[in-house]
């Protein structure tokens, strides 16, 4: 009976306090979808007006009327763009350049990230911390020494570096190979030890122990390392402007700068539709992959 | 049975004394072969060039004479050169500031809504970081068009003034500093999400029964809590802000009259189009000290996260 009583009050109580909490509770909900809808408009706005320009034809686009609303949408800019040779050109570049580089960094960082999370030699420890020390050192900083050493190179040998789609393979791995090792390190080191002592107990070399084990365990990782190498491979935009420049050699984002505005001649409509298309490979590995995305983002800046 | 464990244990324990040792030498020789891509990969293309660049600045235009602190010399003398310092420094810290602002409070609103809608706004939160940002920097571009900027054309709706967007320095600086903010804060977003999602629901629950209300929770929880990240953060985004060229190169190119150039865009015209490499490797190395310091702290904020790990 008491306790029956106690019961129920401690329910009346209860549905009295969690009755206030949730009216703070929406109200604080109300709120946050406002300022998130607020936020989603600014953050949206730019890729937002790049699809209403490309689906414009250059006569409405230099009319007067709202230019937030497309009146005649066409679909003459994504035709000529794709069918033009040079921005087909653009776009095999890009893809080569960043398929190679993804391919290269992968190996180069899985094995040398297994041999500095769990194959200690001398300096390995101070190797890492260089590795994460290269990972800080932007590209504006090397640009010119390299775009030297290249000439330089072609003054002793006569091999021509510059001015060719493929040196871009070579010189992104200055940004991708120190922040793919050092994200892989991260996933290697959290894999267990017991699990390579069990390999090594079986008997398993090393080799084995990296593809039997390490390998099939960090796939998560190893996702989200390739998706960041190939991020960064596409959206270059430095070394390419400063080491090609004919227009056959050149990449995606400085192939739509340089070839489409011409002079102060801004094919807006065009510029759009190549900007859209340019960003559209990333945008599509990230509606797929969302979640390796965000955790290679999250372990890369703050894995110690 | 543990009886024959302890016997196979004992047999190659006793003719191993050598071969233990020779086993660790080859484990680290190994090793070493294996991390030689990235060792061979680092040396040539990024510690070779830094210190390469330490040599090029000491050379003359044609690079042919010794000119020691000469280059360094002529840019004290010049006005471009401090207003290029000034106009560094200001975008960078202006920038990371307003990103990190930006990113706390977009990472609480988020934090506050059910789970399983967040991952939702989260996606569409995300999406500049995701876009190239040449190519999102386009876009704005022509969103600041002189003659056809569409803020102009809502502007004029709303009875508000005109501006000159790229136009006229103190618009251009804000305008740079607000694509970079654009592009930089859903960076800090996730970040900061994902350190609030590791603090513990208790610590909330107590304060809210001794009377807290959202703003002591935030002031008193969530940031001490949220430190070390707030940290590394925000070091990490000044050296890639500091040392930022897509956005400034394409927006104004440096101007109007120089007065957009960062550090990076200014040695690339020097370097690339001026066709002076040594007075371009000076400029670049002037990002070097900063770089230093932030990156002497973010090393020593991982280390100790590590240990408290």
């Amino acid at each position: 009976m008491t306790t029956a009583t106690a019961e129920a009050a401690a329910g009346q109580v209860g549905r009295a306090r969690y009755g206030s909490i949730s009216r703070g509770r929406r109200r604080a909900l109300f709120w946050s979808y406002f300022f998130l809808i607020l936020f989603v408009i600014f953050f949206l706005t730019p890729p937002v007006y790049m699809f209403i320009t490309s689906l414009k034809s250059s006569a409405e686009i230099s009319a007067a009327t709202n230019p937030w609303w497309v009146y005649h949408p066409t679909l003459s800019n994504y035709i000529d763009l794709l069918t033009q040779n040079q921005f087909l050109i653009f776009f095999r570049n890009s893809a080569i350049v960043s398929v190679c580089v993804v391919s290269i960094t992968m190996v180069v960082s899985i094995f040398a990230a297994f041999a500095l999370a769990r194959m200690r030699f001398w300096g390995s420890a101070t190797l890492a911390t260089g590795v994460f020390l290269t990972y800080l050192i932007p590209e504006s900083l090397l640009f010119i020494p390299l775009f030297k050493t290249f000439a330089y190179i072609h003054d002793k040998t006569g091999i021509e570096l510059i001015n060719h789609w493929w040196v871009l393979i070579i010189l992104y791995p200055t940004l991708t190979v120190p922040f793919a090792t050092w994200l892989m390190i991260g996933y290697f080191s959290s894999i267990p030890k017991e699990l390579d002592e069990a390999a090594l107990i079986d008997g398993a070399g090393y080799m084995q122990m990296l593809t039997r084990i390490f390998i099939p365990v960090a796939i998560p990782g190893i996702i989200a390392a390739m998706i960041f190498t190939f991020t960064v491979s596409w959206a270059n935009f430095l070394y390419p402007l400063a080491f090609t420049t004919s227009a056959d050699q050149l990449v995606l984002p400085v192939g739509i700068v340089t070839t489409l505005i011409r002079g102060d001649v801004y094919a807006w409509g065009q510029i759009m539709t190549g900007a859209l298309l340019g960003a559209a490979p990333p945008l599509i590995i990230y509606a797929f992959l969302m979640d390796y995305y965000i955790s290679g983002l999250t372990a890369g800046a703050t894995k110690g | 049975m543990a009886d024959v464990v302890a016997r196979d244990l004992r047999v190659p324990a006793r003719s191993g004394q050598l071969t233990l040792h020779k086993f660790a030498r080859r484990k680290s020789t190994i090793a070493f072969l294996m991390a030689l891509p990235l060792i061979t990969i680092v040396l040539c293309l990024v510690v070779y060039p830094a210190f390469y660049s330490i040599h090029l600045a000491t050379l003359n235009k044609s690079m042919q004479h010794f000119v020691g602190f000469g280059n360094f010399e002529f840019l004290f003398r010049r006005n471009t050169f401090w207003m290029v310092v000034e106009q560094s420094l200001l975008f960078a810290i202006t920038a990371v500031i307003f990103k990190a602002v930006v990113g706390f409070i977009v990472a609480h609103f988020v934090h506050n809504l059910p789970a399983q809608g967040q991952r939702k706004w989260r996606g569409m939160l995300l999406i500049p970081w995701v876009i190239p940002p040449a190519m999102s920097t386009l876009a704005w571009l022509w969103l600041f068009d002189p003659s056809y900027s569409a803020f102009n054309w809502v502007f004029a709706h709303l009875g508000i003034p005109q501006v000159a967007w790229l136009g006229n320095p103190y618009w251009a600086r804000f305008c740079v500093i607000l694509v970079n903010v654009w592009v930089g804060s859903p960076f800090f977003m996730i970040m900061y999400l994902a350190a609030l999602k590791s603090v513990p629901e208790q610590l909330h629950e107590a304060a809210a029964i001794d009377g807290a209300n959202w703003l002591q929770k935030i002031w008193y929880i969530n940031l001490p809590m949220m430190r070390n990240i707030i940290q590394i953060t925000a070091l990490f985004s000044l050296i890639v802000t500091f040392a930022n060229f897509d956005i400034v190169k394409i927006l104004t190119n440096g101007g109007p009259v120089d007065q957009t150039h960062v550090f990076a865009t200014w040695a690339f015209t020097l370097a690339i189009w001026g066709n002076d490499i040594p007075l371009g490797a000076s400029v670049s190395l002037f990002m070097a000290p900063i770089l230093a310091i932030a990156a002497f702290f973010i090393l020593r904020n991982v280390r100790r996260r590590g240990n408290e790990a």
